[in-house]
């Protein structure tokens, strides 16, 4: 059996009494696309925090890519190919769309002290960041600042900066929040496109996307998963049901 | 903007530069037809503060770093020269790189202090370093303390003496000023300024594609700091005097409205910025002793009417340069 990309053994984290994270174990295979729902609040994002290194964790250890990265800061975790894409939409509006996947390259490319040459002529970076923008639907948007494209554009973007950082998981935290129905639907094109070329874990709320993307869903609540299984799985435990889907099909 | 836009952009910016550089050059011929000597000098120390506001234009205007304590650096690289000086060694030779080692040395100890901290902290620990050189300064009894440290001379290059004579001094100022001005653009818009600007955007952002913004930031800190600490020097050599005043935390707080002045992200701003500031303190304190009475508004018609300053009232011309 192959060994996963990402491995959360006994991952917990409490602010004060509540614990937003309860003893999490979790896989992730090199290919699959593995996703987490949830109700609000249940500690998704907290989660991926945890995961990408924005958060310390309280205790666990999370192994990427076969190393414990559990104490390694985020900078470096994304260096070694754990990306993550925001919730909250996470772009530099001042840069053009074009500048933004830019820097994720530079970022791969070792350090950026470097003084004399000018960036916006590297005709390297410009040409990897037009591929990228070319395969989220964003080319004609690449002379355009992020903070002036549509949110749907700026999610598009955002998958465009992770998928330059040279991946080998990607941490997607709702990549579809905000969007329209049309916007989703890419959305969902773009991920299906990419499924099997890298591992991915997403968390999302629309559940028409979860389950035509995800391989494995698991589900957690109130920090805790209740329970980890195929999609077919997931729709038949009653006590799925019970603690998320009926609620979210009464409401 | 990168492609068409940037290059459009360069040379928008690159003829302004063009212009205010070709006017200081011009300066001293028109003074000399006019048999106006004290123009010059004023113009000197307008491009010495231009150094520094250009050099704080680098962490404030590009890195949103909002250094309340870089007088210090105009005060170290004064004293540099001055305290050499008073030991007898005149030569740049050795000035020079006493000057930016001080300098890089206080910027890199307090900037990795200081860095750690963001926005209304940042300011606060900045102005406390400040202060600290200010009342050493001031304690330095055998270099003159509260009175400061009177020069008898000019620094020497292999004991030539090419800033005794104004005219030299003046376009050795203002080739400094060019340099660090080329100097500061080139750093810009290379893959460390990106950095930069994009940290002053999003530092997650940067986590995200794995940069972290902390040595970049430490880095440019310390580059701001050499360059005012050469403004410093430049400053002792224009008033063949040294004073603790020149690190006083007014002399940070009007380098901080040259730079605000001429428009923050601007570098080209921030030398409009200074000899904007210089002129309107001259002819405003001709009228009144209370100028800042009258300079107050306009500061704050310049900063509602026009974000950019007045580079960005002059035709958005100094953005991004």
């Amino acid at each position: 059996m192959t060994e996963p990309i990402l491995r959360l053994q006994d991952v917990h984290k409490a602010y004060g009494a509540l614990k937003v994270t309860d003893h999490v174990n979790l896989d992730v295979f090199p290919g699959e696309i593995h996703a987490v729902i949830g109700p609000n609040g249940a500690g998704k994002t907290t989660l991926i925090g945890q995961i990408s290194g924005a958060l310390a964790v309280d205790g666990g250890t999370i192994t990427f890519d076969g190393k414990d990265v559990t104490a390694r800061p985020m900078h470096l975790r994304a260096r070694s190919g754990l990306s993550r894409s925001f919730q909250i939409t996470e772009i530099l509006p001042e840069f053009t769309a074009r500048e933004n996947v830019a820097l994720a390259l530079q970022a791969q490319q070792g350090h950026s002290f470097r003084f004399i040459r000018n960036v916006a002529r590297d005709r390297a970076l410009n040409e990897g960041a037009e591929r990228w923008l070319g395969e989220l639907g964003l080319a004609h948007r690449a002379d355009t600042p992020a903070g002036i494209l549509s949110h749907g554009e700026k999610r598009a973007l955002e998958l465009a900066i992770s998928l330059a950082t040279e991946p080998k998981l990607l941490l997607l935290d709702e990549p579809m929040a905000g969007t329209g129905r049309e916007e989703t639907d890419r959305l969902v094109e773009v991920l299906t496109g990419l499924k099997g070329r890298y591992a991915m874990l997403l968390v999302e709320h629309d559940m028409g996307a979860v389950f035509a993307l995800a391989d494995r869903i698991s589900v957690l609540v109130y920090g805790r998963i209740i329970a980890t299984g195929t999609p077919e799985e997931i729709r038949e435990s009653a006590e799925v049901r019970e603690a998320y889907l009926g609620e979210e099909g009464a409401a | 903007m990168t492609g068409s836009n940037s290059s459009r952009g360069v040379s928008r910016t690159g003829l302004a530069a063009i212009a205010v550089f070709a006017a200081f050059a011009l300066l001293p011929v028109a003074a000399a037809a006019m048999g106006d000597t004290f123009i010059v000098f004023f113009t000197i120390r307008v491009m010495v503060f231009a150094i520094a506001a250009v050099s704080l234009s680098l962490i404030l205007g590009q890195g949103a770093m909002v250094s309340f304590g870089h007088a210090a650096y105009l005060g170290l690289g004064a004293y540099a020269v001055g305290i050499l000086a008073e030991h007898g060694i005149w030569d740049v030779t050795v000035s020079l790189p006493v000057v930016l080692l001080t300098c890089g040395l206080f910027a890199a100890v307090t900037g990795a202090i200081s860095l750690k901290t963001r926005g209304v902290y940042f300011i606060m620990i900045t102005l406390a370093f400040g202060q600290m050189a200010y009342y050493t300064a001031t304690s330095l009894s055998a270099y003159g303390g509260d009175d400061g440290l009177t020069m008898w001379g000019r620094t020497e290059v292999f004991g030539f003496a090419p800033l005794g004579d104004r005219t030299s001094f003046y376009y050795v100022v203002l080739a400094c000023l060019l340099g660090v001005y080329l100097l500061a653009r080139m750093i810009v818009a290379s893959r460390f300024g990106r950095v930069l600007k994009g940290a002053k955007q999003s530092e997650m952002r940067l986590r995200a594609v794995g940069i972290d913004p902390y040595p970049y930031r430490l880095a440019a800190y310390v580059i701001a700091g050499m360059m005012a600490g050469l403004a410093g020097a430049l400053l002792a050599n224009a008033a063949e005097f040294v004073s603790p005043a020149y690190m006083s935390w007014h002399r940070s707080g009007e380098l901080i409205v040259m730079v605000v002045l001429g428009g923050l992200g601007s570098l080209l701003g921030a030398i409009v910025g200074a000899a904007s500031f210089l002129v309107l303190e001259e002819l405003l304190s001709h009228i009144t002793e209370h100028w800042r009475l009258l300079f107050g508004p306009f500061l704050i018609l310049v900063v509602l009417f026009g974000r950019g300053g007045i580079t960005g009232l002059l035709g958005k011309g100094g953005r991004n340069d």
